[in-house]
């Protein structure tokens, strides 16, 4: 592979779907997703080639200029290192998996080009993400994923939920966004560039030979630019958007809240790993939010009913995991996680898809006995859920078993201990989910359920296939490849694999499903007992710690009467301006007015009043009276002769 | 044979025309006005005879002028007169400052 | 002889004098008809002035014409329009102050002017003596021109008088 710029087509293929479906949807009516899909098929066939050069040790990188700012040149460009290699590979699949799916579940949907031609423009967003080589690209194609979230969730926008639900995303993620835009701004004024190569060198070779750098700024940049994780990947305090996301249709919730779009958090700590390696300060911050994170939605998804709801926890919680082998120096091992995330938790979502499809209803406690009338949803929601508990031989497994390793092997005890924990939360959850919806009699006898077509179970054996040999990479089976493959990005710690952590990943596991199944499948009563001894917790997790009810009162609430005071404003002030300067107007006018009317028209009228006054005078000299005239031209001869013939 | 000096017979016909035009400027009567006129005519004829009398070289001039002033009077007077009695009849008045339809 | 001379000129003042005071009696009596007898005797006296200036043909026609012709007119005409019984009404209008102070300017002036002006008296002037025949030779050749301007005059204001004058029928 000389050449690697038809990596540009990799993002421009789904943009130009987008801008046909946009355009001639209501023509193209339901081919609208064969042209997404073939878009998309297409870029991971450019795309792929590419991955595996890279993979085998290559490393592409380009620039053209976009525009000259005086004499400095703006450039943008793509890079192509392992990081952006690896994401490249996951997001191509399961996209394009992702979108055969939908067009079997959408199918029927009035708007149904409509859906396509955004999640193609996702799609652009997504790829111009992962490879592009600047932090001002990387931020535009951040808020297009933030536009077409928003899009996405608020699909169904007639319903009230969604639109709110939509638009609570966009803000929340905006708070973050803001942090991220102060942060690599700052990170320019520190280091004067944005691209990321050039930022590696700096950094890197700052901490080899101790040049002074401006660590003060350096610690706000590395701040800031994690806001926009926190925002971007639901950790605590902005995780509130994710579960009110799943208003959104289920392809949407499996790409862009599960695989992709909150993976780029993730992904903008990958990228700026060098600078995070260079403020060892702020890195407890960051292991902090990741452990609280995973933790508290453990936590909260072991009470909830809503199937999607779960696994939108359950996404919250993983983030949390990565987020914390982030902080941890760990970035093999957060990556490792993120790939192998994103094919089980989507291929969760799509399973959960075909339930919602199969059943029409979301609730867990209506389902039951699934398992015989949707045979190979079940098989694959099954082989994903014990990816996601961390049992061997899946992918999950793998991954979760690295960062349990950064956690024991780095001495944050305490770390690893809660993240054992939340292990053994999530293996419970999910399992109590499976137990009660395929297992035990149906408990509604109006869901009748049915199989998906296999427009739809197709992706999801795909997906399955791929739970299940993504983490083989990174296992002893490889000799950990992808660890060391990673470790060409950036210089951190490694440990030697543990089989006491092993050890105790996968008893926490099998303790999970072991209890899950006992509870619910046996003892149905102890799971009311246990609610009803420990009431605080309960309430606690089921009402999501109150965050919500939180940030209404205090946030919201304050803002929307700020901005009725705004608009009270604008309304007496502003339009009062208006109106008086009409009113003034009008008053001049007035002024105006009068003045013509009395002095204009008075002058004028005078001229006449003049004219008839001096005539009033003047008339009386014709008094009809000959011998009146008769005087006068006697008198006139008589001046005539004194004055004229000089007689006097 | 002349006895008098030319002056004096000028002298005498200026304060005739002057009583005349007295008449005619005062008299509110319209025949009143008429006979003035007359007297003003008159002494235009006495000066006219005087010059010719006292300074004039064809000495017929001044007769022959006069003869037609008189007769020209006479025409004057009787015209005047017959415009009077027209008035008369419509008016019902000779008095001059009752008849001013052209005033103001 | 210089008692004729004396007494000639004594009586041509005193007919002027005469004629004056007749004059003013025209312009200032109350009574129209009184004015018009007054005019009559005032035209009688400048006949005689005619006289006194060898005008004898002219006084003769002043007399023939004006005191017998002109006056019996005015005297028909008064007696046509007026009502002699009315002696009440004031005969001079509001301006007679005016026309006095005029009038009294005007003959002043005029007095100084002919007392300084050098007439041309002439002693063939004084000399001559005009003869009827000599006025109608005159008349008939020099001034003929006139003569028929005057007769044509004439036939105008009788056909003019007698047009003005005619009562209006009322067809």
């Amino acid at each position: 592979m000389v050449t690697s710029d038809q990596i540009l087509l990799v993002p421009l293929l789904p943009f130009l779907a987008f801008v046909i479906n946009i355009l001639a949807g209501r023509w193209l009516q339901h081919r609208a997703a064969w042209l997404s899909i073939a878009a998309s098929s297409v870029a991971c066939v450019i795309a792929l080639p590419v991955c595996w050069a890279v993979f085998t040790g290559a490393h592409f990188a380009n620039q053209g200029i976009w525009l000259m700012l005086d004499t400095v040149p703006l450039k943008f460009g793509y890079l192509m290192d392992p990081l952006s290699a690896t994401l490249l590979f996951m997001v191509t699949i399961v996209g394009t998996l992702i979108q055969i799916y939908a067009a079997g579940y959408m199918h029927g949907d009035p708007r149904y080009s409509r859906f396509f031609a955004y999640v193609s423009l996702f799609m652009t967003a997504m790829l111009t993400l992962v490879i592009s080589d600047n932090f001002v690209l990387f931020f535009m194609a951040w808020e297009i994923m933030g536009l077409c979230s928003y899009l996405l969730i608020g699909f169904y926008f007639e319903k009230a939920s969604a639109a709110n639900a939509s638009l609570k995303a966009f803000l929340t993620t905006r708070v973050g966004d803001v942090g991220f835009l102060l942060g690599f701004l700052t990170l320019f004024a520190a280091l004067g560039t944005l691209n990321f190569s050039e930022m590696n060198t700096l950094l890197a070779g700052a901490h080899k030979t101790h040049v002074a750098l401006n660590t003060g700024l350096l610690v706000m940049a590395a701040l800031f630019i994690f806001c926009g994780t926190i925002g971007k990947s639901a950790q605590f305090p902005l995780h509130v958007w994710l579960p009110d996301a799943m208003e959104g249709p289920t392809p949407v919730s499996a790409l862009i809240h599960a695989a992709t779009m909150v993976a780029a958090g993730v992904f903008l700590v990958a990228r700026s790993f060098t600078l995070f390696m260079v403020v060892p300060n702020v890195l407890p911050v960051v292991i902090a939010i990741g452990t609280i994170t995973a933790f508290m939605a453990a936590f909260i998804a072991l009470t909830q009913n809503d199937i999607k709801r779960i696994l939108a926890y359950s996404t919250i919680s993983q983030l949390g995991y990565m987020v914390t082998a982030m902080g941890l120096s760990g970035l093999g091992a957060g990556t490792f996680h993120l790939i192998t995330h994103a094919f089980f938790k989507a291929l969760l979502f799509l399973g959960a898809g075909s339930v919602i499809h199969g059943a029409h209803v979301q609730d867990i406690r209506e389902m039951g006995g699934l398992f015989k009338k949707m045979p190979q949803t079940a098989v694959t929601f099954i082989i994903a859920a014990l990816a996601l508990s961390g049992v061997p031989p899946l992918s999950g497994f793998w991954s979760k078993d690295e960062i349990l390793l950064t956690a024991f092997g780095s001495g944050n005890f305490l770390v690893f201990s809660v993240l054992l924990l939340t292990a053994f939360m999530t293996a419970f959850y999910m399992f109590r989910l499976i137990f009660l919806t395929f297992f035990g009699s149906a408990r509604n006898d109006q869901v009748h359920a049915h199989e998906s077509p296999s427009l739809m179970t197709v992706p999801l054996w795909c997906l399955a296939i791929g739970s299940i040999v993504i983490g083989i990479p990174g296992s002893p089976l490889m000799h950990h490849w992808f660890q060391k493959f990673m470790a060409h990005m950036a210089h951190y710690p490694e440990y030697d694999p543990s089989s006491f952590v092993m050890t105790c990943s996968i008893a926490v596991a099998v303790l999970g499903i072991t209890l899950a199944g006992v509870i619910y499948l046996k003892q149905k009563h102890w799971a009311a007992a246990v609610a009803k001894s420990f009431p605080t917790f309960y309430r606690f997790s089921f009402n999501k710690f109150y965050f919500d009810e939180f940030y209404s009162a205090y946030i919201v609430k304050p803002f929307l009467a700020l901005s009725r005071r705004l608009f009270g404003f604008d309304e007496t002030v502003i339009d009062g301006t208006v109106n008086n300067t009409g009113r003034a107007t009008m008053f001049l006018s007035e002024i105006k007015n009068w003045i013509d009317k009395y002095i204009v028209d008075g002058a004028v009228n005078f001229m006449g009043t003049a004219v008839y006054f001096l005539n009033s005078i003047t008339k009386r000299i014709q008094t009809g009276f000959i011998q009146n005239y008769l005087l006068i031209v006697f008198l006139s001869v008589l001046a005539f002769l004194v004055f004229e013939l000089k007689l006097t | 044979m002349i006895v008098l000096p030319l002056s004096h017979i000028l002298i005498f016909s200026l304060i005739l025309f002057a009583i005349g035009v007295y008449g005619a400027l005062v008299r509110r009567n319209i025949i009143g006005i008429l006979i003035s006129i007359e007297l003003m005519l008159n002494a235009a004829n006495i000066n006219l005879i005087a010059f010719s009398k006292y300074t004039s070289l064809s000495p017929e001039t001044g007769q022959i002028f006069a003869i037609f002033v008189i007769a020209i009077a006479a025409t004057a007077a009787a015209v005047g007169l017959a415009i009077v009695l027209a008035l008369y009849r419509v008016r019902k008045t000779v008095y001059t400052d009752e008849v001013n339809l052209l005033k103001w | 002889m210089p008692i004729l001379e004396m007494a000639a000129k004594f009586g041509t003042y005193a007919v002027m004098a005469v004629v004056l005071i007749f004059a003013l009696g025209v312009v200032t009596l109350r009574n129209l008809f009184h004015c018009a007898l007054c005019l009559a005797a005032a035209l009688i006296g400048i006949a005689a002035l005619y006289v006194v200036l060898q005008a004898e043909y002219l006084a003769a026609i002043q007399i023939l014409l004006y005191v017998g012709a002109v006056v019996t007119l005015v005297i028909f005409a008064i007696m046509l329009t007026e009502h002699i019984a009315e002696k009440t009404i004031r005969q001079n209008n509001s301006q007679s102050l005016l026309a006095i102070a005029g009038l009294l300017g005007f003959v002043t002036l005029l007095t100084g002017l002919i007392l300084k002006t050098p007439w041309p008296v002439t002693l063939t002037a004084l000399k001559a003596k005009v003869s009827v025949m000599g006025l109608g030779k005159a008349l008939m050749g020099t001034y003929v021109f006139p003569f028929e301007i005057i007769s044509i005059i004439l036939i105008a204001a009788l056909i003019g008088t007698v047009i003005i004058a005619k009562k209006d029928d009322p067809q």
